[in-house]
């Protein structure tokens, strides 16, 4: 049985806002007020004093990690995710609390951490590499893997300063890449480079893991915190908010989320407001968090304080690789006479045929020459599509690969050589073991919902 | 396995086994600061002589020439880079490690490794330049035919002294100019006094006696005395000098270490 890669306890670090003078005492103090006194009376008169705030960036986190495991770690924005990480890779020490850390660690809290834009890119794969804790003869032997994995031999020899953003940024993510720590710390690196470049790093983090070691990841792209931890720390105002599988905390911590982007704005010119956008179901819940075959419905509440004559809205909803369906004024010429004084405009998409995945809504809206903007196109609202594939019908080895699949799925049938038809759609689920209660409830619904279950045509 | 444990307000044994499994660092970064000092310019690595060189000359010309300094029989420009061999050594140094901690803030607030090696590895960079002097110091001896004694031996141990007297200095410097940027302004002053106050254009023979040992509580007099003794055989050697020299160096370096090792954790935080 190995000891836990970390054992965190009580771990507490305090910052002192706007009195940056630490505790100290005896010969620091006599200096610093010899030093300083003169100078700081000189510029600002007799030295007043301080205001001193204490700010907890983290407060209270026990945490235990095992070895082997990936650990995600998500929150807003401080939320002690970089203090924590700052903290095990030794980078500054705790207030309060200790830890125990078993295996050689290395931190990863920038992408080039230390390259020199004078120095040309062979000379900053050693000086980098050399920070992170790799030696020379380790450097040496990896050189080569380290050039053809950034894909940048022909430029190592040009100073890093007349590199693009994205040679850059490859070139030290392929020196990090090669570190061999038993425990990797990552920060926020893969926000950078292009989708390629992206998958590649996740990839290689992947199979780090695969060979029991343990990795640490801070990121905001719950995608791939999803697909590559099993467990998810979440820190929420200094504290462990929640710690457990991955998967439901990553969705809980997105409906969170989506929950507080409360969108609103104001066109002066026009006397229009738009005072908030919210999402509903079809129970008029306001939801962040769908199934496929659910009723969307988006409810503009809107406040007019002049007359607008035949305002034009358009939405969109949107996923990860683009626009999938719209809803527009401009094409089904349905805009409102006017709009006056306080109210509310929905739209309900009907049973949203989107695999579990994550969206944002857009908004638009036009005035009636069409060429007036009121409300910039821009995002309004996000949700996501969650639930098991499975309880739709799907059961295709693939099925993993639904949150990279094109989300919209039409209703399609197949009709297969040995008479078989497999008809699959994403409309709420009432089936195989539940066919038959479904069937005594809604009998409508067999003939749409997904059977890919091999129902015999009778025909 | 390697275990380490962090405990708030306690600091970690494992010290001193880190700055060994970082000692190729102290060479990266030495090697860095020496590879990037002298990109795009002209001359390149003759500035490191153009430097010692012109002050030689005007240090000559002012205290050899104008002032008529004694030279005790010697050349004085050969006395004069005598002195500044470890004066320039010392001074660059110093502003150079006094620098060292806040010109690689990026690397503090990202990354872990005992921060002494920057500071250290700053120190090594001007070595480098020291040594460049000090090849051109044999050509200047060459050039007036002037033999050192035998006890230019000793001066290993000097350098040294120079070294420690450098070091010490510079880890007070760094870990105050961390919180403090006041030092920014305060060295290049120091750097500027200290050439007058030691005797770098001139013999400490000079000194009144009864001042001589007040006089060298300035450690660069010991130090530059003892170099102009090793290499010129230049009067004889001031021994409660050399002693405070070497009291003020230990001194310097024990309390430097242990004032960087005492704000050091804070150094990612207030930086």
């Amino acid at each position: 049985m190995h000891n836990p890669a970390f054992t965190i306890e009580n771990l507490g670090k305090r910052y002192t806002i706007g009195h940056q003078r630490a505790n100290g005492d005896g010969m620091r103090h006599a200096i610093e007020g010899a030093i300083r006194a003169p100078l700081t009376w000189f510029r600002n008169g007799w030295p007043k004093k301080l205001q001193h705030v204490d700010f907890w960036a983290l407060k209270d986190v026990s945490l235990q990690i095992q070895r082997g495991e990936i650990v995600g770690i998500i929150g807003s924005n401080g939320a002690g995710k970089s203090t924590l990480l700052k903290i095990l890779s030794r980078i500054t020490v705790p207030t309060e609390g200790r830890i125990l850390i078993d295996g050689r660690v290395s931190s990863l809290l920038e992408v080039g951490t230390g390259f020199h834009q004078e120095l040309t890119g062979r000379e900053n794969i050693f000086l980098n590499g050399a920070i992170l804790g790799m030696s020379r003869a380790e450097i040496i032997r990896k050189f080569d893997e380290i050039v053809e994995f950034s894909g940048i031999e022909e430029f190592l020899d040009t100073p890093v300063k007349r590199y693009s953003s994205g040679m850059y940024v490859r070139l030290a993510f392929a020196v990090a890449a090669h570190l061999e720590p038993e425990i990797l710390i990552v920060d926020e690196v893969l926000a950078v480079g292009d989708a390629a470049f992206q998958r590649k790093c996740l990839g290689k983090m992947g199979s780090f893991a695969q060979t029991g070691r343990t990795v640490l990841f801070v990121s905001h792209n719950m995608e791939a915190i999803r697909t590559l931890c099993q467990r998810v720390v979440w820190l929420k105002g200094g504290r462990l908010y929640k710690d457990g599988n991955a998967a439901e905390i990553v969705e809980d911590y997105f409906n969170s989320t989506s929950n507080d982007l409360s969108f609103s704005c104001a066109n002066a010119d026009y006397g229009l407001s738009i005072e908030k956008v919210v999402l509903r179901n079809d129970r008029s819940e306001k939801c962040c968090r769908f199934r496929p075959g659910d009723d969307l419905v988006v409810e503009i509440s809107y406040n007019a304080h002049k007359r607008i004559e035949r305002p034009i809205i358009a939405l969109g909803v949107f996923g990860a690789s683009g626009s999938c369906f719209t809803s527009n004024m401009l094409l089904d010429g349905h805009s409102p006479k006017s709009l006056e004084g306080a109210g509310q405009i929905t739209c309900t998409f009907k049973s949203i045929p989107l695999l579990p995945q994550n969206y944002v809504v857009k908004m638009i809206i036009r005035a009636a020459s069409v060429n007036d903007l009121i409300v910039n196109y821009q995002e309004v609202a996000g949700f996501s599509v969650v639930g098991d594939l499975a309880e739709y019908g799907y059961k295709g080895d693939f099925r993993t690969f639904a949150p990279h699949s094109t989300p919209v799925v039409v209703p399609y049938e197949w009709r297969l050589p040995d008479g078989t038809t497999a008809a699959v759609a994403l409309t709420r689920p009432h089936l195989s073991d539940r066919t038959d209660r479904a069937l005594m409830h809604d009998p409508e619904n067999i003939v749409t919902a997904a059977s890919i279950h091999g129902e015999r045509s009778l025909g | 396995m390697t275990q380490l444990l962090i405990e708030a307000g306690r600091t970690e044994g494992q010290y001193w086994r880190d700055l060994w499994r970082y000692r190729e660092l102290f060479y990266f970064l030495a090697w860095r600061d020496l590879l990037v000092r002298y990109k795009q310019t002209f001359v390149g690595v003759s500035w490191s002589l153009i430097r010692p060189i012109l002050t030689m000359v005007v240090l000559t010309i002012v205290f050899g020439k104008l002032g008529k300094m004694p030279s005790g029989g010697r050349p004085y420009p050969l006395l004069v880079f005598c002195g500044m061999l470890p004066w320039q050594f010392f001074s660059t140094a110093m502003t150079e490690s006094g620098n060292s901690l806040v010109m690689n803030s990026n690397l503090i607030t990202k990354v872990y490794f005992p921060r002494l090696v920057i500071t250290v590895s700053s120190v090594i960079t001007s070595f480098v330049d020291f040594l460049i002097s000090a090849a051109f110091l044999v050509l200047l001896m060459i050039w007036y035919h002037y033999t050192p004694p035998i006890t230019v031996l000793l001066l290993p141990f000097f350098v040294l002294l120079a070294f420690g007297a450098a070091l010490g200095v510079g880890l007070w410097i760094a870990a105050l100019m961390v919180q403090y940027r006041d030092f920014r302004f305060i060295v290049p002053f120091v750097v500027q006094f200290g050439l007058y106050i030691s005797p770098v254009g001139f013999q400490s023979g000079v000194v009144p006696e009864r001042f001589r040992l007040l006089y060298s509580l300035n450690p660069m007099v010991g130090i530059i005395d003892s170099f102009r003794w090793c290499l010129l055989g230049a009067q004889s050697i001031y021994w409660p000098g050399l002693a405070v020299a070497v009291i003020d160096v230990f001194v310097l370096l024990a309390s430097g270490i242990w004032y960087f090792r005492k704000t050091e954790q804070a150094f990612a935080d207030v930086i």
